[in-house]
């Protein structure tokens, strides 16, 4: 068990590209994190800088209270489960499982009752004389993570290893990874770009864009604090809705004024916004944050067409277009009437909506007093 | 009306059909008659090795079958000697070969080391060389090192191919890294990568320059008769040339020597064909 600190970590590759700036991250003893973020953000880098794979162009990594940055990987006591899950084809399961403690000189009983062990966690005990091309997709993962848990290690790091399976074995696999942690306690990295898996699969989510971190959080913090417009984009199916306008000062209250609505902005915020009044500003709202309008809303009401409507059972996701016909999501609960082509009205739930500066990665002005904050 | 356009898409349908076939007729004719023109050679090899020698200058067809003829070769020259020989020098180049090549090719494919592209491009050019050129220069190396008329003479200047490491590069490199990497991380050395890992799954590959190496040094004519003075050191398509000397030409029994020394090389064929095909296709594909 172990924690993992990363200082100033920064990662250059021939001809000065710039793969992560500074990492600061400290991952706590029996954490699970999850490295998100899109293509080409670092995330694999720092997990393969971790795992030593990869040099450090600057910064330390310490495992356990020691810098690792000159230490070989097999020094490093910490196991890998890669995406194509990197089994030796030209071994059983069995031997696949058992190299790792053959090479570190374990006791031919010790691996065969580790071997075992591992089998009956993950259900692959009957496979273990096959060789991995009669296994299936889901098998193979199963194996590459009895690889890794076989050796006891100090940390897990995890690259991508469901994106190569079909959605249902993605959300089984997912369930029991978080289990398989839950009971082996194991400092854990995981990588992937699928931000789903991030939310249900982390303790805590680190957020990756272009070599920075943009947050760090619990996967509530990061939804219902994003602290950009970049996480609060990419965090959420479907993604938040961003609307452009202006903040106003009328009737003593600020609105956010979108050209053909204005949106009261709650009290609570008014001081995070206190000097954006006057400018321009984009309105974040998330698509499960707005409702079909009944006689109960009397505010922060649009009228909308809907273009696309999409039922998902217990609700809809409308794809609609406001009236300066700007495309936006919502989603509602499903009663009829949400047909294609019919013109509705949306309430739009202030208190959960998000005031961001002007920019691709703009600041999130009203953190602070986004649901859920401390 | 809808009769009508069934039965015309139907002609349509067997007129496509037709041509579809006589294309393939032809394609078969072509290839089995290129098949033939390739076995000429082999067939006359075998009809001549049991001629007279009177024969082999008057018919195609052996008026007299003399099978005694496989007997006499091994009356008039030390064919089992050179037999050996062969087979002893090409099992040597062809393990020493090998084991070089798939260091120099791990090396190149799965190490970093500063330079290492640039150094291959090197070694690829040194391909580029015509054999005959390296004769003088490799004799006079051979010569100094007092490895002339031996079977080290023979074998040394063989155990290194930039060819053999081209192929094994190029095969090792479809190889995923990531295998490595696993190894690296379950506590394997560079060594233990090597052999534990990377030499297993390239096993296709050396199945197949073992193949073409050992083919390529066993019928090897001209470095072993510039080399070797003794008779007893000879291969056998030195050793064959006895009956194509200034003294005279026995074309008959120097066909029943060639008939009996392609035996080891059809075997291979026969046993590694599908290894053979692929091997070209690393070339052709991959590389």
């Amino acid at each position: 068990m172990a924690e993992i600190v990363l200082t100033k970590v920064k990662k250059v590759y021939p001809g000065d590209v710039l793969a992560v700036r500074d990492i600061d991250l400290k991952i706590n003893d029996k954490e699970f994190v999850v490295l998100v973020g899109p293509s080409g953000c670092g995330k694999s880098t720092i997990l393969r800088m971790v795992a030593g794979l990869e040099e450090i162009t600057a910064g330390t990594i310490e495992i356990e209270n020691r810098v690792v940055n000159n230490i070989a990987p097999k020094n490093r006591d910490i196991a890998m489960v890669f995406q194509d899950y990197a089994l030796y084809p030209h071994m059983t399961v069995r031997k696949n499982i058992a190299f790792g403690l053959k090479l570190r000189k374990y006791a031919r009983e010790e691996i065969e009752k580790r071997v075992q062990e591992a089998g009956r966690i993950l259900g692959i005990s009957e496979l273990l004389d096959r060789k991995p091309r009669a296994l299936s997709g889901g098998q193979r993962q199963r194996v590459a993570v009895g690889r890794a848990i076989v050796r006891h290690p100090k940390a897990f790091l995890f690259d991508e290893p469901l994106s190569n399976l079909d959605a249902r074995l993605r959300t089984e696999m997912r369930a029991e990874l978080k289990r398989l942690h839950g009971r082996l306690q194991t400092t854990t990295i995981y990588v992937t770009h699928d931000q789903e898996e991030a939310m249900t699969l982390g303790d805590r989510i680190v957020v990756l864009k272009d070599g920075i971190i943009h947050q760090v959080g619990t996967p509530l913090e990061i939804y219902f604090q994003p602290v950009d417009r970049f996480v609060g984009g990419f965090v959420g199916t479907p993604p938040m809705n961003f609307l452009n306008g202006k903040l106003v000062a009328e009737n003593g209250g600020v609105m956010f004024d979108e050209g053909t609505v204005k949106l009261v902005l709650p009290q609570n915020k008014h001081t995070a916004v206190e000097d954006m009044v006057g400018k321009d500003a984009v309105l974040g709202v998330r698509p499960e944050t707005m409702h079909v309008a009944d006689s109960a809303h009397s505010e922060n009401i649009m009228p909308v067409h809907v273009d696309v409507s999409e039922p998902l059972g217990e609700n809809t996701d409308l794809y609609v277009s406001t009236a300066s016909n700007k495309s936006v999501v919502a989603r509602v609960e499903s009663h009829p009437g949400l047909e294609m082509g019919k013109d509705i009205k949306l309430a739009v739930d202030m208190e959960a909506a998000h005031v961001f500066e002007v920019g691709a990665d703009a600041k999130n002005r009203t953190v602070e007093h986004s649901r859920f904050a401390s | 009306m809808a009769n009508a356009n069934d039965v015309a898409a139907a002609k349509t349908g067997a007129h496509i059909e037709a041509r579809y076939s006589i294309g393939h007729l032809i394609v078969y004719i072509t290839l089995v008659a290129l098949a033939l023109f390739f076995l000429l050679p082999f067939i006359w090899q075998v009809l001549t090795s049991f001629k007279t020698l009177l024969d082999t200058e008057r018919t195609i067809w052996p008026s007299v079958w003399v099978p005694r003829n496989y007997l006499k070769v091994f009356e008039q020259i030390r064919f089992g000697r050179y037999f050996f020989n062969s087979i002893f020098v090409a099992l040597w180049v062809t393990t020493l070969q090998v084991t070089t090549s798939s260091f120099a090719a791990f090396a190149f494919s799965r190490l970093k080391w500063p330079g290492r592209d640039k150094v291959f491009l090197l070694y690829l050019a040194t391909m580029m060389i015509p054999p005959v050129v390296l004769m003088i220069p490799n004799f006079w190396i051979i010569m100094r090192l007092g490895l002339y008329n031996s079977y080290a003479g023979l074998i040394v200047p063989a155990a290194f191919s930039a060819f053999g490491t081209f192929l094994l590069r190029q095969f090792m490199m479809t190889i995923p890294s990531s295998l490595d990497e696993a190894a690296t991380i379950d506590g394997a050395t560079e060594w233990q990568v090597f052999t534990d890992i990377i030499l297993p799954l390239a096993r296709p590959g050396i199945i197949v320059l073992s193949i073409f190496t050992f083919m390529g040094n066993y019928r090897s004519f001209f470095w072993p008769l510039i080399l070797i003075k003794d008779d007893a050191l000879r291969t056998l398509p030195i050793g064959l040339m006895y009956f194509d000397s200034v003294y005279g030409q026995q074309i008959n029994l120097l066909m029943a020597g060639s008939v009996m020394s392609i035996v080891p090389l059809v075997i291979v064929f026969v046993i590694f064909q599908r290894q053979i095909i692929s091997g070209i296709q690393i070339g052709a594909v991959k590389g």
